[in-house]
């Protein structure tokens, strides 16, 4: 698998050369992958695809969404990557470096060498993520892939990097398959998923809608739709809830008004949305036009639930999202000591808070970039048995868990509710309850999949 | 002139040339992709699946004219039926490649004998309407088949009959191979780039047979043809057909490379972007498709991976005032930018090349040519025929 | 019965945005003879008119948040409402209707720099180079928004009086539940007004009739001694007045972003080209006959006989009616058929 050997830093340099200014340490990456491994520092000194060896630098691949409809999303991740390499290299004022728990990075970049990144655009598309993120891998010769604001490019860009032996640290991904049927041995997901938000929403809306509601779901039809539909019905179901209809709704509409007339008459008098993005902004303005979010069936108000939360959707549906109930992974108004470190880095670098995709980015960089100092390699499969496993907190989370048989991060769970009276341009969201992680646990064969080898 | 269109009065000999020069380029561009910052096996595999693709294309846009909207449908008909070759029989790429052609063959045949009863802006329309209603059935209800949004990926539970028998298997998940050379890397490349010289041939070939010149003949005028007694819908479904075997040929390499057949290669803009290719590199001449499809794909992976960091370092000579604006303009175009460079690319070339980049080929080899011959020679540069 | 009636309603609805979307495109499409692939962006461009408008009309004193010292963050008040008081809250909340009036001499304005600056040296090019320079056109042209407005949508909400829902059933002694968006209804209307606005344009005035004429036979028209140019200028900058004009209003039901553009495209040359090419009638029919058919598809039993119907259902019809019709429902013949 990995005898295709490197042929990639010779035309970077090349590459850089045209254009006259490669510099010392962009020069030195030169020999990443084909240097002689002379002096190794660790005692495991397999060679390995993309082994940095020698040189004193290092590269990670940022593979996010530049252009289509996640841009912005991932603009924002690209800032925290940006954020993440500057305070691996000692740089700033450190961020989460100072709060995290056990830690073993000092600032000096990893294992001493100097963190360079590349970027690359998945355009949201399997295809190109895939490409972007084989010329980091092939040309470029970095030693992990993160980054992604689907669960479709996620699934696949993690299969590739376990085919290409390179650690992928998931960016923003919220099927339950990433870390369930998909599963990788080279792949980890901080993000939470489509189970946890059903798990985590279940108590708060028995505790503010009651036990006898029946509800109304539009589906967004494909896997990532389909998998929190399911989540949904049976959290909401053992606490009493009655389905009426759970209808799916092509990927991409603009114009919901065929899916959202027959909700009214089919005496719900809930409402889940279960779009992401531009399509939750269109079906969510939409549905408040219809009048759904005033209305009062059965004696109750009418209410509508989202069940995923982002920072595009908020933005985009405005004064639509007040008062609607959903689920996040993070929130920049959190006040614990790693947030509000973060939120104070990246808030004096960038000029406004981090949205919740930013922060897994960041995090994730931190704990593949810790697992690498502490296990005293790049060497892969001793990362990955390091990040099995381990417990950390001052991330901004909490305590939290990567649990070895999924390679999903279990931490407390977020509900968010669209706030009625903004206090500024960035106070969309309030903080509902933060429920803890016991309450949103589960076993790791409930979504049966194969990790696969360490070596590969 | 070292003339390459069908347009011009071609030899046996001169067509020779034109091969052997293909091949050439072809088989050295990890050479000369170097420089320019795209040697790496993938981008590399992409130059020659997508060139297959767009010389596919061409052979029936160029000649007849038809515009088929829906092109990327037999591309991602082609993956399907390769990938679920890999699951089920052997990870040999021969067999893979064949059946991802015959299964494009047989989509080809069943929308374009519907399609083709209608011609102009109402055959686009129609190729639309069935690419469209493939892609969305395979994103949605088809998923059993497709595997919706994630894609369809091999597993290491796959049955693989065929290898199965000759005790292969093993742990982990087979690489697709040929006859036991495992096609990854550099060697996919250039089994990718052998068929391409292929596909590159048998194109060739079709342009200079009768059959081509029949093509041409519809495309300038059908009414004429039909008055003079040809029937010319069987000819128009026969390069329909093999056009349509291109692009699962191009769609079955892809899945080669890359085991992985997802639905959105069926989306419209997909089938936009080969059109796009064709156009750009110039619709009716030979190696214009394979042009525009390098230029597109090069601009889609390279000038979409430069960063800020690199164009400081890039512009790092300069005083720090003018680094960081020449870094601020620069950073317009690339990046999250990219899509800004290949809007202008494609007005620039269309309104100063009609004809696209072939076009500009001409005019330097027009340019030369007057200044060896001191001005004797007439102005040829201005032959590329309308491309409709 | 009921639930029919509310489809009905939506299809209604749905078919006067298509009608209206694909009208401008069938002017230059199907009369002028443009494959014009940047039509998706003159419906974008309106809807950013709306967007900058309402970013002009909130220009705000920032009052610092001082609990928050990570970075500023303010709580806004726009200037208009600190001079104006009400009048200016309620200019505000009535911005959309504001920008389609800011609109029209826009939209006008870049109809006619379009045409001038690019369309006109293409009109005798073949339809390929003019896909590609369209294509071009409407890339540089979405990237260009998106460095002003960023990726994200914009939300826009209609003036409160027309944002609630209506209640239609109650009105009419139906069902109770029978309720529709006031903007959605004005939408209905604003398209039924602007469609029949550039029919009666096009079919009694003089000049419009001379330009029906020059569409039909270019050549002869001009021997007339008439400028049938400049009457082509003109009808691109219609055209891109009722693209934009469409968008524009779209804003509260869709918040816009920069390539919602390219959403369209397709969406309305599939309707112009099953109206028939060259026929304006046409295009409307197709318009409401696509918005009808796509809202009964969405019923749940439709949906249950027929699994993922909604998803094809515009593409099937267009297939159906192209194969039954061979110039689409109204076409003239000879018009692109070639």
């Amino acid at each position: 698998m990995t005898d295709n050997g490197n042929p990639t830093g010779w035309s970077r340099r090349r590459f850089l050369q045209t254009g006259a200014a490669t510099t010392a340490g962009l020069g030195a990456l030169s020999f990443s992958g084909t240097a002689p491994t002379g002096f190794v520092r660790n005692a495991w000194a397999q060679d390995f695809r993309n082994n940095p060896g020698n040189s004193d630098t290092v590269t990670l691949g940022f593979n996010v969404p530049q252009t289509g409809p996640y841009a912005e999303e991932g603009k924002d991740e690209l800032r925290a990557y940006k954020l993440a390499v500057k305070h691996l290299n000692g740089e700033g004022d450190g961020g989460m470096l100072n709060t995290m728990q056990p830690t073993a990075l000092k600032g000096n970049g990893i294992l001493g060498k100097k963190v360079d990144y590349v970027t690359g655009d998945t355009q949201t598309k399997s295809d190109a993520a895939r490409a972007s993120a084989k010329r980091m891998i092939e040309r470029d010769g970095v030693v992990m892939v993160t980054g992604g604001s689907s669960s479709g490019v996620a699934v696949s860009v993690q299969a590739l990097c376990q085919d290409m032996g390179v650690i992928f640290m998931a960016g923003l991904t919220h099927a339950n398959d990433t870390t369930g049927k998909d599963r990788r041995r080279y792949g980890f997901r901080h993000f939470f998923n489509a189970h946890m938000s059903a798990a985590a929403l279940g108590p708060v809306l028995k505790e503010q809608m009651g036990t006898n509601r029946k509800s109304y779901m539009l589906v967004a039809d494909y896997n990532w739709g389909w998998s929190v539909e399911e989540s949904m019905k049976n959290v909401t179901e053992e606490m009493g809830w009655e389905t009426v209809n759970a209808l799916r709704t092509p990927l991409g509409t603009s114009d919901y008004s065929q899916y959202l007339t027959p909700v009214r008459d089919s005496g719900a008098d809930v409402l889940f949305l279960i779009h992401y993005g531009g399509d939750m902004v269109n079906s969510l303005t939409q549905a408040v036009q219809f009048g759904l979010k005033d209305a009062t069936v059965n004696g109750k108000p009418f209410e509508i639930v989202v069940p995923l939360y982002s920072r595009v959707m908020a933005q985009g549906a405005g004064e639509a999202v007040a008062g609607i109930y959903g689920s996040t992974n993070w929130h920049w108004s959190l006040q614990n000591e790693g947030s509000e470190a973060f939120v104070k880095s990246f808030g004096e670098e960038y000029g406004f808070p981090p949205s919740q995709a930013a922060h897994t980015c960041y995090v994730q960089t931190l704990l593949y970039a810790n697992a690498v100092e502490s296990a005293g390699t790049f060497y892969p499969p001793e990362v990955i048995k390091f990040l099995e496993g381990f417990e950390f907190t001052g991330m901004g989370n909490g305590d939290t868990l990567y649990r070895a048989a999924d390679h999903q991060a279990f931490k407390p769970v977020l509900v968010v509710k669209g706030n009625d009276d903004p206090q500024s341009q960035f106070d969309l969201l309030e903080v509902v309850k933060e429920v803890p992680t016991e309450e949103i646990m589960y076993p790791a064969d409930l979504y049966p999949g194969n990790l696969g080898p360490y070596e590969v | 002139m070292a003339s390459i269109t069908h347009f011009n009065p071609s030899t046996p000999k001169r067509d020779l040339a034109v091969m052997g020069i293909f091949a050439l380029v072809v088989l050295t561009a990890p050479i000369w992709a170097t420089p320019i910052g795209a040697n790496y096996p993938d981008l590399l595999q992409r130059f020659a699946i997508f060139g297959i693709f767009a010389i596919g294309y061409n052979l029936l846009f160029g000649l007849t004219g038809y515009l088929s909207f829906g092109h990327a449908a037999f591309l991602g008909v082609g993956s399907y039926a390769a990938v679920w070759i890999f699951k089920l029989l052997t990870m040999n790429a021969i067999l893979a490649v064949a059946f991802g052609m015959l299964v494009a063959a047989v989509f080809a045949v069943a929308i374009g004998y519907v399609a083709l009863r209608r011609a102009g802006i109402y055959f686009a329309i129609l190729t639309l309407a069935f690419a469209q209603m493939s892609y969305r059935l395979a994103y949605s209800v088809l998923t059993p088949i497709t595997n919706g949004e994630t894609g369809l990926t091999l597993d290491g539970n796959d049955p693989r009959v065929i290898d199965a028998l000759f005790g292969g298997g093993g742990e982990g998940i087979p690489n697709p191979s040929l006859f036991g050379l495992e096609l990854t890397g550099y060697a996919a490349f250039y089994f990718c780039a052998v068929v391409l010289i292929l596909a590159f041939w048998v194109s060739l070939k079709i342009f200079r047979s009768p059959f081509g010149l029949k093509l041409l003949a519809i495309k300038s005028n059908q009414t004429r043809m039909r008055f003079t007694g040809y029937n010319t819908r069987p000819y128009v479904l026969t390069v329909f057909v093999i056009s349509g075997m291109y692009a699962g040929l191009a769609g079955s390499l892809m899945a080669v490379t890359d085991p992985l057949a997802g639905a959105e290669r069926m989306v419209w803009t997909a089938s936009g972007e080969v059109v796009l290719m064709t156009i750009l590199g110039g619709a009716g001449t030979l190696v214009g498709p394979m042009l525009g499809a390098v230029l597109i794909k090069y601009a889609e992976n390279i000038f979409s991976a430069v960063n800020d960091s690199q164009l400081a370092d890039l512009f790092g000579f300069l005083p720090e005032p003018v680094t960081d604006l020449m870094v601020g303009v620069a950073s317009l175009f690339v990046g999250e930018g990219w899509h800004l460079t290949l809007g202008l690319l494609f007005m620039a070339i269309v309104i100063f090349l009609p004809g696209g980049m072939m076009e500009g080929l001409y005019r330097i080899g027009g340019a030369i040519r007057r200044r060896r011959a001191g001005g004797r020679a007439a102005d040829n540069s201005a032959v590329t025929q309308p491309s409709e | 019965m009921d639930s029919l009636l509310l489809q009905l309603l939506n299809g209604l609805d749905k078919g006067a945005a298509y009608a209206l979307i694909a009208l401008g495109l069938t002017l230059v499409f199907g009369t002028l003879g443009v494959v014009n692939f940047a039509h998706g962006a003159l419906f974008m461009l309106g809807a950013f008119v709306a967007v900058s408008v309402n970013k002009l009309l909130t220009i705000s004193q920032k009052v610092r948040d001082e609990s928050i010292t990570a970075f500023e963050a303010y709580t806004e008040k726009p200037y208009l409402e600190i001079w104006l008081g009400d009048l200016g809250t309620e200019i505000i909340q009535w911005s959309v209707p504001i920008s389609a009036l800011v609109a029209i001499p826009v939209m006008l304005l870049i109809g006619l720099v379009m045409e001038r600056g690019l369309i006109q040296y293409f009109y005798k090019r073949t339809h390929a180079e003019q896909i590609l320079v369209t294509f071009g056109l409407a890339i540089v042209l979405g990237e260009i928004i998106k460095v002003f407005f960023g990726a994200n949508p914009i939300s826009q909400s209609a003036p409160p009086e027309l944002s609630g829902a209506a209640r239609l059933g109650a009105m009419l002694g139906l069902n109770e539940n029978l309720v529709y968006p006031w903007w959605r209804l004005v939408y209905l209307l604003c398209s039924f007004l602007i469609v029949s606005s550039v029919f009666a344009f096009l079919k009694l005035t003089t000049y419009g009739m001379v330009v029906r004429a020059g569409m039909a036979d270019r050549e002869m028209v001009g021997l007339l001694g008439i400028n049938i140019q400049r009457r082509f200028t003109v009808v691109f900058g219609i055209a891109a007045i009722v693209t934009g004009l469409a968008g524009c209003l779209y804003t509260p039901i869709l918040p816009p972003d920069y390539h919602m553009g390219m959403n369209f495209l397709v969406l309305s040359f599939v309707v112009v080209v099953v109206g028939g090419m060259g026929s304006l009638g046409g295009a409307v029919c197709a318009g409401f006959l696509l918005g009808i058919l796509q809202s009964f598809a969405a019923m749940s039993w439709v949906k249950d006989i027929v699994p993922g119907i909604d998803q094809i259902i515009i593409y099937l019809i267009a297939v159906v009616i192209l194969l039954t019709r061979p110039r689409g429902l109204m076409g003239r013949k000879g018009v692109m058929e070639g």
